[in-house]
């Protein structure tokens, strides 16, 4: 298993590019933490497993003005750890530290998460909510996409074959905002997500919701955006009522599967009351805010 | 086709090894350098029984290619011990009868030490986080957790008196 590959360690994102536009075969990999397992399932081995990690631009977490930039093979571990991105991101923070063990979040990244696709992926949601960007190395230079539109199903995504993530970029969020992200599993460590429900919402000192964004993992082919959520918001203060009308779009909104992890209806009930708490937790961190105070 | 040369540090050796560019860094430990501590479980990262350090980062070494390991510092269970003496973590298990069958204990001893080494004063709940990457089907765990937690002490112990011994 896995002897006939070669492996490559470039030190240039355009080195990198250049070998897998010449080997159709070959694969980038930062963590392996999803592609080894599935060539040990029986997906067709790669020609070339080309190593991202030593490229310099890929890994690190860095704040220049109001723009996080985090390069697409930094481990999750860091990402976690890093006391003023969690700060600034506390929702997108708690998604990348939901990630199987420690021994995986070590390894697995941003980049590979979105690429691999898989419609319960954690960190997605939480990347959409913050409408996170994805700087993608293409033939002709570079390409910004919007983390949402990276996969368009279940394993597959917008790359094209000697397309490569490099970083992502977001902006710092405006004062009083403030993210959550949370996730059904049958245990409460090592299991891939029932439902995952990132929330995002932006307070006016008043109290009333002025931006909300809401977004669904594991409920449908790629993450689901849910506007009726966020319009149920935005313009009034975080009642009973406005809570209760995210919970009821959120679960209208979700496509779901049958699968041993959950029939429909449960993802479909659960998907709402998610929803509904991580809304609640997102505005009382938000509440909680005190970026930009006038105090 | 031509084998790939890595030179890394293993448990503060110099070494070097020839290895395939699809072999994982477990492989290569049991196979190239016949360290087999670590042990292959589940090969897909679920189970933690391959779990080494490597440059300060617990990782599983199944998920993890061994020309990767290109100038790293890689630490298995072999090191753990200083020469005849055994690191805390060790003696605790052995004190509190912490495995049975014995083949996750090289990752757990592995995932316990990283643990400790970020945080030497762990609550149960963070010792029971720390090794949720680490499947044991003898014991239960409850004994693996309280011998972490009597590690965890007796390392505090030693280096308080270490510390005070050095003021005296």
């Amino acid at each position: 298993m896995l002897a006939p590959m070669k492996y490559a360690a470039p030190a240039t994102v355009e080195e990198a590019r250049a070998l897998l536009a010449a080997d159709g075969g070959a694969r980038v990999f930062a963590g392996a933490t999803d592609l080894i397992p599935q060539i040990r399932a029986g997906r067709p081995e790669p020609s070339m497993m080309i190593d991202l990690k030593r490229i310099d631009r890929l890994s690190g977490i860095a704040r220049a003005g109001s723009t996080w930039t985090i390069g697409a093979a930094t481990p999750t571990a860091d990402i976690v750890a890093h006391a003023g991105f969690a700060a600034e991101f506390p929702g997108l923070a708690e998604a990348s530290g939901l990630i199987g063990s420690d021994q995986i979040q070590n390894r697995c990244t941003w980049g590979g998460n979105l690429v691999n696709a898989s419609p319960a992926a954690d960190t997605p949601p939480a990347l959409i909510v913050n409408d996170a960007k994805a700087v993608i190395a293409s033939a002709g230079g570079e390409r910004t996409v919007a983390a949402a539109e990276v996969a368009t199903g279940p394993g597959a995504t917008c790359l094209g074959a000697d397309e490569i993530i490099v970083e992502f970029t977001l902006a710092s969020p405006p004062p009083r905002t403030a993210d959550a992200y949370l996730r059904l599993i049958p245990r409460t460590e090592m299991d891939i997500a029932v439902v995952g429900a990132a929330a995002r919402v932006t307070l006016a000192p008043d109290g009333a919701v002025t931006a909300a964004a809401v977004a669904l993992g594991a409920v449908a082919p790629t993450v689901v955006r849910v506007p009726d959520a966020e319009a149920a918001l935005i313009g009034g203060p975080l009642t009973d009522d406005a809570l209760e009308a995210v919970a009821q779009a959120a679960s209208a909104a979700c496509r779901p599967i049958d699968d041993k992890r959950g029939t429909v209806a449960y993802r479909r009930r659960v998907a709402g009351v998610l929803a509904r708490r991580a809304v609640a937790i997102a505005a009382d961190r938000a509440a909680a805010d005190q970026r930009g105070a006038s105090s | 086709m031509s084998r790939v040369h890595v030179t890394c540090t293993v448990n503060g050796d110099e070494t070097e090894f020839l290895c395939d560019g699809g072999q994982t860094l477990l492989n290569a430990l049991r196979d190239e350098l016949g360290l087999t501590g670590a042990k292959e479980g589940c090969g897909t990262g679920d189970c933690g029984s391959c779990s080494v350090i490597i440059d300060g980062r617990l990782t599983c070494s199944c998920l993890v290619l061994a020309p990767e390991a290109q100038g790293a510092a890689v630490l298995t269970v072999e090191g753990l011990a200083s020469g005849d003496d055994l690191h805390p973590l060790q003696q605790s298990f052995l004190e509190g009868a912490a495995l049975q069958c014995g083949v996750c204990t090289p990752g757990i001893l592995m995932a316990a030490a990283a643990l400790l080494d970020r945080n030497p004063d762990p609550t149960e709940t963070e010792v029971r986080y720390g090794l949720a990457g680490n499947l044991c089907r003898c014991t239960g765990y409850d004994k693996i957790v309280r011998s972490v937690l009597a590690a965890a002490d007796s390392q505090r112990t030693t280096s308080q008196r270490t510390n005070t011994e050095e003021t005296a």
